[in-house]
C-alpha cells in the first residue's frame, strides 16, 4: 500500500520532489538533481566501489582454492552459482553472489612489497620516483565529477595504509577517510550560534587577506580555503544523513554485520544512492606470513557477510548495473606453504573480483597451476587492464593523457580492456 | 582506559592550564637567559657563507636572484616550529624583544644565539629524537613483548641531550646488543620482529633508508629499475644481519648462524655471505656482522651517511628535502662534483657529527631567514620558485605541530619542562586522538602534503579548540580580554599568542571597531571569536 506518511521510510525522494513540484516548493529543496539520484539501471551515472584487502589476500583461500593438492593446505572449495567455478569454503555467502560478478584468477604485477604493491593496484603504475599517480577513485572524481554532491566525492573507510589519493591530480581528490563508518561523522556540528559563526568567518577574511596577498599560489595549493569552504557547506547538508545506518532495517544491518567492513559495505551503497561516485572500503589482516588458515578463517567470517550481502543489496535496488564493484589487495600469496603455516607474497597468479557496472557477469579469466610450479598463470591479465577496463566502463577514456605537473604526459591508464568481461 | 581519559581530561585541561599560569599579561617575564656567544664559532660563518653561495648558485639556475629577508618575528616562529614542534610563547616574545634591545654588545647575531638557547632547552631533544624515531622504527605498536618505541624514544632523546654525535647513535642502533628494556637501542631491531622472527627484508630497506637516505627495498625482489642497485645488493647487506639472535636476554650476534634467503621462484634455499654494494674498503675487518655493517655506513668516506642525515635535518628546517621532487629517503647517488648537501655534510662530520652544528649552519642561512611571500602569481611560478630555493617553502604543520601550538596559544607562559609532566598528561589524554583524527603520516610525516576537510572541520568544530579558546581567568584568552590595558593591546597579544605577529593597521582597525561597541560577556565572546579565527587562518596552521 502507498503511504504518504512523511514518517516512514516508504516515501522516496522522488515522492518528495514531485510532492513538492506539485506545490510549486521544489526551490526549497537542496541543490541535488533529484532524477539523477533516483535513476537506476544502465541509466544511472557510475559508482565504483572498491573493497580493499590490505596485507595481500591468499587466493588459494578465496577466489582460487586447489583443494587435495600440496599446494592446497587444509581449504576446500563450494561451488557457486558460476558453472563450474569453485571458491574456498570460508565464503558461503559469497558462493551464492559471485554469478553477479566475475572472477578473475591470474593478475599479474612486478611488485611484492606491499607500499609499492598498494601503490600498483591502487593506481594501475608501478612507483616511479618522480610522479605519483592518481588512484582509480582520484581519476573517476576528477574526470567526472557528481557537482551536485555538498559531500566529498571520494570516500574511504578503514583503517589501512595509504588510502587513495590524488597524486599529480591534486590533494583535493584524496579520499576522505573514516575510520569507523556507520557512526555518522564527526566534529559536523558549529560550536557556537550563527550570528558569532559569521563573525568568525567576517574575522577570517580580514586576516587572511594580507597574509595571502603575496602568497597566492601557495595558499591555493594549500588547500585551506577550498577545504574550509567544503567543510561548511558538508555541515550543513541534508547529504550527511548518507553517513548514518541508524534508519537501516535491522536485519539488513546484521547481514552486513556489525564489523567496520560491514558497516563501510552498507554506507558504501548508501553514498552510491547519493551519488557518490568513488568509495573505498578497507580491510585490514590478510598479511598471512603466520597461520594462514587461521588468520583467513578470521577474515572470511568478517568478509564473507559483509560483501555479499553488498552484492545482493546493490542487485535487489537495481543499482548493481551502475556501480562496479571490485575486490582486491595489493597482490597474493605464495602457493608454497612456509614453515610457520603461512604464505608469502606473490605477485603473480593471484585473483580478484570484478563486476557490476553493466560488464559482463559469471565469467571467470585465468587458471593457475594446481602444482605451484609454474608461476604465470594462464590467460594472464596485467594488473594495469584492471584499471583501462573500469575507466572505459565508467565512459573515461582510459588513453587521455594528463599533463603532470613535471610536464609529463600521462595516460589515465596503461593497460588493456579485459574483452570477455565486456 | 579511554572513558578515564573522557572523564579526566577537561579536568586535565583546567589544571594544566592553572598551574601554567604565572603572571599577568603585562608583567615583565623573567630575563631571557640567554647564551653570550655559541660554541667553537671560528669557522661557523664560513660554512654559512659556503652554503648561502651554494644556494645563491641554485637560485641562479632558474635566475632569481635575491631573496626578501622575513622579519625577526617570522624567523622566530619558524625556529620553534622546527625544533620545539610548537609556536613561540607570548613570554619567549617578550623576552626576544628586550633582548633586542639591549646594546648589541655581541658579536653573534640575535637570532643566531636565540636558536642556541632553542637548542640548549630540552624540548629540542625531545622533539628532534621522535622525529628521527620515525625514520629509525616507523610508528608502529611492534609486538609488545620484543620492542618497546617509548623506551627507544627517551633512549634518544637523552643522546640528544648529552650531545651524542650521530656516527656514535647510528654504531649503537646497528649493532648493540642487550634486552630492549635494559638497552633501548636494540629496539631498532626489534621493531623489525615478525611473528617470532626477525625480518631482514625489512630491517635492511630501513637501515640503507634511514642512514644511506637511499631506497633499496625494491631490489629486494628484482634489479632496481631506476638506480644501480642489484638484488644481490640487497641480499649481501641482508647477511650483515643474518647473525643476529633473539633471546630470552635479548638481541645477541651468534656467530654460528647464516642467512639464507629463499629464491622467489626457484623455492630454493640459498646461503648467502655479507657483502657491501660499494666502499669494500671502508668495512671493518674485526668486530660482528653488525658492528662492521655500522663500522661500514659510518666510515668518514661514506658521503651517503652523512649527505642523508643532512638532508633530513634540512627537511625538518625547511620542510621539504634539498631536493624537492625526491621524498627524504630516495636521495639520488652523491655527484661527482660536491653539491649543497656535502658542504653541509663535510661540516658536520668535521665537527664530531654534531646534529646541533647542522641545525645552527642551516638556521643561520639567508634562506631560513628569507620571506615566504614572493611575486609569484601562477602555481607553475610558484613551484619553480620552491624548486630552486628562492623562497621560504609553506608546508602545513604536522599534527603534533599543530596541536603545540594550539596549546601554546592558550598560554601566555612558556609550556616547557617547568610544566613539563602536566604537558604530557595533557598531549598524553588529547594527543593521540587530535593526532589521529588529524591524519598522522606516520614515517612519511615529511612528505607535503595540502589541507584536508577533515582537518578544517577538526580545527573550526573540534573540541579541543572548543576547550582551549574559552575564555576563563587562568588561559590566555581570559587573560588577554580581561587584563590588557586597552583594546589595541587585547587585540596586539592575541596576534602575538597565536600568530607571532603584530596586527597590520587594517586589521587593528577592523578589530578595534567591533570591540568598541562591546563589554562585558559580549566583548568576552568576540575576543573568543577572534582567537578562533586566529587559530582557523592559513597563517596559524602552515610553516611560512
Amino acid at each position: 500500500m502507498e503511504s504518504l506518511n512523511f514518517t516512514t521510510s516508504a516515501v522516496t525522494r522522488r515522492d518528495v520532489l514531485q510532492l513538492s513540484a506539485g506545490l510549486g516548493l521544489s526551490f526549497l529543496m537542496p541543490a541535488l538533481d533529484l532524477k539523477a539520484a533516483e535513476k537506476r539501471g544502465t541509466e544511472r551515472q557510475k559508482s565504483v566501489i572498491v573493497v580493499w584487502l590490505a596485507g595481500g589476500p591468499s587466493q588459494l583461500e578465496t577466489w582460487d582454492p586447489h583443494p587435495g593438492t600440496e599446494i592446497g593446505g587444509p581449504t576446500k572449495s563450494i561451488k557457486t552459482k558460476i558453472s563450474g567455478a569453485e571458491i574456498a569454503s570460508l565464503f558461503p555467502q559469497t558462493a551464492e553472489q559471485i554469478h553477479h560478478l566475475n572472477i578473475i584468477r591470474s593478475l599479474t604485477s612486478k611488485e611484492g612489497d606491499h607500499e609499492r604493491g598498494t601503490y600498483m593496484l591502487k593506481t594501475g603504475y608501478r612507483p616511479d620516483p618522480t610522479t605519483i599517480h592518481p588512484s582509480l577513485g582520484a581519476i573517476i572524481t576528477q574526470q567526472a565529477p557528481n557537482k551536485n554532491l555538498e559531500i566529498p566525492q571520494h570516500i574511504s573507510f578503514g583503517d589501512g595504509s595509504w588510502p587513495a589519493r590524488g597524486g599529480y591530480l591534486g590533494d583535493q581528490y584524496d579520499a576522505f577517510r573514516i575510520y569507523d563508518p556507520g557512526n555518522g561523522l564527526h566534529n559536523m556540528e558549529m560550536p557556537v550560534g550563527d550570528d558569532r559563526q559569521q563573525r568568525r568567518l567576517g574575522n577570517l577574511e580580514v586576516i587572511s587577506k594580507a597574509f595571502e596577498a603575496r602568497r597566492r599560489p601557495a595558499a591555493k595549493l594549500s588547500l585551506h580555503r577550498k577545504t574550509l569552504d567544503d567543510a561548511l557547506t558538508m555541515m550543513s547538508s541534508e547529504q550527511l544523513q548518507a553517513f548514518k545506518i541508524d534508519d537501516e532495517p535491522q536485519a539488513l544491518k546484521d547481514a552486513y554485520g556489525d564489523t567496520k567492513l560491514g558497516r563501510g559495505c552498507l554506507v558504501a551503497r548508501r553514498l552510491v544512492e547519493s551519488g557518490v561516485r568513488a568509495i573505498e572500503v578497507s580491510m585490514t589482516g590478510f598479511d598471512t606470513h603466520a597461520n594462514n588458515y587461521e588468520g583467513m578463517q578470521t577474515q572470511a567470517e568478517i568478509l564473507d557477510p559483509g560483501l555479499a550481502t553488498l552484492i545482493r543489496d546493490l542487485k535487489e535496488r537495481d543499482l548493481l548495473d551502475s556501480t562496479v564493484v571490485m575486490c582486491l589487495g595489493e597482490f597474493g600469496r605464495t602457493p608454497k606453504i612456509n614453515g610457520l603455516d603461512g604464505r608469502d607474497h606473490w605477485p603473480t597468479g593471484f585473483s580478484c573480483l570484478l563486476g557490476g557496472g553493466s560488464l559482463k557477469s559469471g565469467v571467470v579469466i585465468g587458471e593457475t597451476d594446481p602444482t605451484g610450479e609454474k608461476k604465470d598463470p594462464q590467460d594472464p591479465v596485467p594488473v594495469e587492464n584492471l584499471f583501462t577496463t573500469v575507466l572505459h566502463q565508467l565512459g573515461i577514456d582510459p588513453q587521455k593523457e594528463l599533463i603532470t605537473p613535471i610536464g609529463r604526459p600521462m595516460a589515465l591508464a596503461q593497460g588493456e580492456l579485459i574483452e570477455p568481461l565486456l | 582506559m579511554k572513558k578515564l581519559r573522557i572523564i579526566l581530561s577537561p579536568l586535565f585541561v583546567v589544571l594544566t592550564i592553572a598551574l601554567m599560569i604565572g603572571m599577568t599579561i603585562r608583567s615583565d617575564f623573567d630575563k631571557a637567559p640567554l647564551p653570550s656567544t655559541i660554541p667553537a664559532v671560528t669557522d661557523f660563518d664560513e660554512t654559512v657563507r659556503a652554503v648561502n653561495a651554494a644556494l645563491a648558485a641554485r637560485r641562479q639556475e632558474a635566475g632569481y636572484e635575491h631573496l626578501t629577508p622575513a622579519d625577526d618575528f617570522t624567523v622566530l616562529r619558524r625556529l620553534s616550529l622546527s625544533l620545539h614542534g610548537t609556536i613561540p610563547s607570548l613570554e619567549e616574545i617578550r623576552q626576544f624583544e628586550q633582548a633586542a634591545q639591549r646594546k648589541p654588545e655581541q658579536e653573534t647575531d640575535l637570532l643566531t644565539r636565540w636558536t642556541e638557547r632553542l637548542l640548549n632547552d630540552s624540548r629540542f631533544s625531545d622533539y628532534f629524537s621522535e622525529r628521527l624515531a620515525r625514520s629509525l622504527v616507523g610508528t608502529d605498536g611492534g609486538q609488545f613483548i620484543v620492542y618497546r618505541r617509548d623506551r627507544f624514544v627517551d633512549w634518544l632523546a637523552e643522546q640528544l641531550e648529552n650531545h651524542r654525535p650521530w656516527d656514535d647513535i647510528t654504531r649503537d642502533v646497528i649493532a648493540d646488543k642487550g634486552l630492549w628494556t635494559g638497552k633501548p637501542a636494540v629496539n631498532f631491531i626489534t621493531a623489525g620482529v615478525a611473528g617470532d622472527d626477525l625480518d631482514h627484508e625489512e630491517l635492511t630497506g630501513k637501515t640503507v633508508r634511514a642512514f644511506l637516505g637511499q631506497r633499496i627495498d625494491c631490489a629486494q625482489c628484482h634489479d632496481h629499475p631506476f638506480d644501480d642497485w642489484k638484488q644481490s645488493d640487497f641480499e649481501g647487506l641482508a647477511a650483515f644481519y643474518g647473525q643476529v639472535n633473539l633471546t630470552l636476554v635479548g638481541i645477541e650476534d651468534k656467530t654460528s648462524l647464516e642467512y639464507e634467503v629463499e629464491d622467489r621462484f626457484t623455492l630454493e634455499t640459498r646461503e648467502v655471505q655479507p657483502a657491501v654494494p660499494f666502499g669494500p674498503d671502508w668495512l671493518p675487518a674485526e668486530g660482528t656482522r653488525r658492528q662492521r655493517l655500522a663500522g661500514w655506513i659510518t666510515h668518514d668516506d661514506n658521503r651517503r651517511f652523512r649527505r642523508a642525515i643532512a638532508n633530513r635535518v634540512w627537511t625538518l628546517m625547511f620542510g621539504s628535502p634539498y631536493f624537492t621532487k625526491i621524498a627524504v629517503d630516495d636521495l639520488p647517488d652523491p655527484p661527482a662534483e660536491p653539491d649543497l648537501l656535502d658542504v653541509l655534510a663535510d661540516d658536520f662530520a668535521a665537527h664530531d657529527f654534531d646534529l646541533r652544528r647542522l641545525v645552527r649552519v642551516m638556521a643561520a642561512t639567508d634562506l631560513f631567514r628569507s620571506s615566504s611571500a614572493s611575486d609569484a602569481e601562477t602555481d607553475q611560478e610558484y613551484e619553480i620558485l620552491k624548486e630552486y630555493w628562492g623562497v621560504f617553502p609553506m608546508t602545513r604543520l604536522r599534527p603534533e605541530q599543530l596541536i603545540g601550538s594550539m596549546l601554546q596559544s592558550s598560554s601566555v607562559k612558556t609550556i616547557d619542562q617547568n610544566s613539563h609532566l602536566l604537558f604530557r598528561a595533557m598531549r598524553f589524554f588529547r594527543e593521540q586522538d587530535f593526532v589521529r583524527d588529524y591524519g598522522d603520516l606516520g614515517p612519511d610525516e615529511l612528505d607535503q602534503r595540502s589541507g584536508t576537510i577533515t582537518q578544517a572541520l577538526l580545527r573550526m568544530n573540534g573540541s579541543l579548540t572548543r576547550e582551549l579558546i574559552e575564555a576563563n581567568p587562568l588561559n590566555s584568552t581570559g587573560r588577554v580580554a580581561n587584563f590588557s590595558e586597552n583594546d589595541r593591546e587585547c587585540i596586539e597579544n592575541s596576534y602575538l599568542v597565536c600568530l607571532t605577529r603584530r596586527p597590520s593597521p587594517a586589521e587593528m582597525t577592523y578589530f578595534e571597531q567591533q570591540l568598541a561597541e562591546l563589554d562585558g560577556q559580549q566583548r568576552t565572546h568576540a575576543v573568543v571569536d577572534l582567537y578562533w579565527s586566529l587559530f582557523n587562518s592559513l597563517e596559524f596552521s602552515w610553516n611560512h
